[in-house]
């Protein structure tokens, strides 16, 4: 307690400075796997593609991080048996972060492909089982999290499976794909605005409801997500109207005009991707920090004390920053490489992975939004639907969770004791 | 900072376009046919030099692209399509283009002339076996259209089209040719045995030009039947 009366501040302002690095590190290579696809398929320009990111990833982050946020934050380490020591989950959080940072930026140098939340989760992991005891971590959390970043690529690939197979049935494979599609895309709008009100409703607002003494049944819910989906299907459909199929489709490629359709609505599904990554990977910066603020402004560890909205705040901001300083580099880079992907088979996969990002963000699991996408990209693959995907990058993502993981957690124990030993 | 990101490593390059690229530079070679009888049957043999050096040329492009295809289709690639079925048709596009040379290199190299009554069924036998490469050229343009339609649906109802069509080119191509050989045996015994020869032999090389275009079609149907 008295380590934690003299050196509060300090420990506080060194968890907020880490968070908001962490968040930076998403923003600035993270989002253009959210944004790459959109704009290797020229649905968006670059600077559009940034523009949407910022305010989507902001709002997914703010609306819609909390569930994972206290997952990170409550659901790996088992409070009880810290209960006389808050401050060794402060010490532990503190080392989790630096960790997770220190690995992304060795990562980023020599170019791995490494994911933030198994870093993250790694280092947590980590501390946790050596530093403290291997009984202080929540095994049976920590496993759902593990089967999650299997599940979600999968599921992730189901969805863009099933999506694109019914965009061939009822757009592509007909005798009129261009009429077709303006029927039918606004009813795909539709879902994505769903989807999101119904996540962000239910989930993300709980806070800010609470605070204001508001309570919604899941029915209201329900009725509030399909207003907000009907008002964006209408904006489609206006959008929509505005493009005349002569001016993309020629004789040599038939389907320009459907793919311009597309590209209108992989504008919808460029935000609902930025909103879903903002949702879940916000955590991963500031889900420690979370931790670190409940421990040193109560003095005791597992308080139900609600999560203050202003860290959410600034992991939102973090991610901005990281989006404007360096992300749109990124963003360009990887929309360079990914052009055979074109919008109709670019929204399928982005939709899919959002949506599961989504799920999980409600559901409280720090996923992998890359992976997902991955696995949402191998979806469209295996509908026939796209020209030639590497294999190899599956080993390459299998070999980097087998190395993250235990690097990860070394560092942080590492850190861990250091701050152990310095301060005590 | 090095970027390496899973995401952009996961897309190849797709094979499509190169598979057309390769088609048209092959269907070129052989259409150069038409002017290079036409110039043999004028006695024109610098216009005819000409000519074969055109198709050589773009005989040796089509190997490059064929090669450079080869190398970028890996067996970790995954495509929507069985990648032994898109290196057969491949082989036999390829194969369009090397008749192609043979036929203009052995009757340049020989300075063959064409006897006066087969002259006419002669033009009309390259210009069908041209017009069937070319139809081929066609059903493999129809790919990209078939890779946007996730190969289902009405594309493969109009690439099968496309082939019914090339496969009664190839019919045309036949017939001419068994008319171009009784021509060619009504008159045999007043010309020189070994010019004969090899004038059965440029027939039945232009012959293969229209079977090679043929086989691009149906490689193409028993890609779409899977």
């Amino acid at each position: 307690m008295s380590i934690l009366a003299e050196y509060g501040t300090l420990l506080l302002v060194l968890a907020c400075l880490f968070g908001v690095f962490m968040a930076w590190g998403v923003g600035a290579n993270d989002v253009a796997n959210a944004m790459g696809t959109s704009v290797g398929s020229k649905a968006l320009t670059i600077k559009q593609a940034i523009f949407i990111a910022m305010i989507f990833e902001f709002l997914g982050a703010y609306l819609a991080g909390g569930e994972v946020t206290s997952t990170i934050r409550k659901g790996i380490i088992d409070p009880a048996l810290l209960e006389g020591q808050p401050e060794l989950l402060v010490y532990g959080m503190i080392s989790a972060l630096l960790a997770a940072a220190t690995w992304l930026l060795v990562a980023s140098i020599w170019g791995w492909p490494v994911s933030t939340t198994h870093s993250i989760v790694g280092a947590i992991v980590g501390f946790a089982a050596v530093g403290i005891s291997v009984d202080a971590v929540s095994w049976g959390k920590v496993g759902s999290i593990a089967a999650s970043w299997v599940v979600s690529p999968i599921l992730a690939g189901s969805i863009s499976f099933a999506l694109f197979k019914s965009v061939q049935s009822l757009i592509l494979n007909t005798a009129t794909p261009f009429a077709n599609g303006k029927k039918y895309i606004p009813v795909y709008m539709f879902g994505v605005g769903f989807l999101i009100a119904m996540v962000t409703i239910l989930k993300g607002l709980k806070h800010v409801f609470k605070d204001s003494g508001i309570k919604l049944s899941f029915w209201e819910a329900t009725g509030y997500s399909i207003i907000v989906g009907l008002i964006i299907a209408i904006v489609g459909v206006v959008l929509l109207s505005r493009i005349r199929e002569e001016d993309y489709s020629t004789e040599q490629n038939r389907f320009g005009g459907v793919e311009k359709i597309f590209a209108i609505l992989m504008i919808f599904t460029a935000c609902a991707m930025a909103f879903a990554h903002g949702s879940n990977d916000v955590a991963n910066a500031v889900g420690p920090l979370a931790a670190v603020y409940s421990v040193i402004s109560t003095g005791v560890v597992g308080a139900k004390a609600m999560m203050p909205s202003w860290i959410l705040l600034l992991g939102g901001l973090g991610i901005v920053i990281g989006l404007a300083t360096y992300g749109f580099k990124v963003i360009a880079t990887v929309g360079k490489k990914i052009t055979e992907l074109t919008p109709s088979r670019g929204f399928a996969a982005e939709l899919g992975a959002a949506g599961t990002v989504v799920l999980a963000s409600g559901t409280g699991l720090p996923v992998s939004t890359t992976h997902t996408l991955v696995g949402a990209i191998l979806g469209v693959g295996l509908a026939r639907g796209i020209g030639a995907l590497n294999l190899r990058v599956i080993g390459t993502i299998f070999l980097s969770w087998i190395i993250t993981l235990p690097v990860g957690a070394t560092l942080s124990i590492l850190f861990f004791f250091i701050f152990k030993t310095a301060l005590s | 900072m090095a970027i390496n990101n899973p995401l952009s490593s996961l897309f190849g390059k797709s094979p499509i376009k190169p598979m057309q690229d390769h088609m048209t530079v092959a269907c070129g070679a052989a259409s150069e046919l038409v002017g290079f009888f036409a110039a043999v049957i004028a006695d024109d043999w610098d216009t005819a030099a000409d000519i074969q050096q055109q198709i050589a040329a773009q005989e040796n492009q089509a190997d490059d692209l064929k090669k450079n295809l080869r190398l970028h289709l890996p067996k970790s690639l995954f495509l929507p399509v069985p990648r032994s079925d898109l290196l057969e048709i491949l082989s036999m596009q390829d194969a369009i283009a090397n008749t192609a040379r043979d036929i203009a290199g052995i009757m340049l190299g020989r300075k063959m002339a064409i006897p006066a009554a087969v002259q006419p069924l002669m033009v009309e036998f390259v210009q069908s076996a041209v017009d069937a490469s070319a139809q081929a050229l066609k059903a493999i343009n129809e790919l990209d259209e078939l890779l946007e339609a996730g190969f289902a649906g009405r594309e493969i109802t109009i690439v099968e089209q496309l082939i019914e069509e090339l496969d009664a080119c190839e019919h045309r191509a036949d017939k001419v040719e068994i008319d171009i050989r009784a021509a060619l045996f009504a008159v045999e015994d007043d010309l020189p045995p070994v010019k004969v020869m090899f004038l059965y032999r440029v027939i039945e090389s232009i012959g293969d030009l229209s079977n090679c275009a043929q086989k691009v079609g149906s490689r193409l149907q028993l890609l779409l039947a899977r």
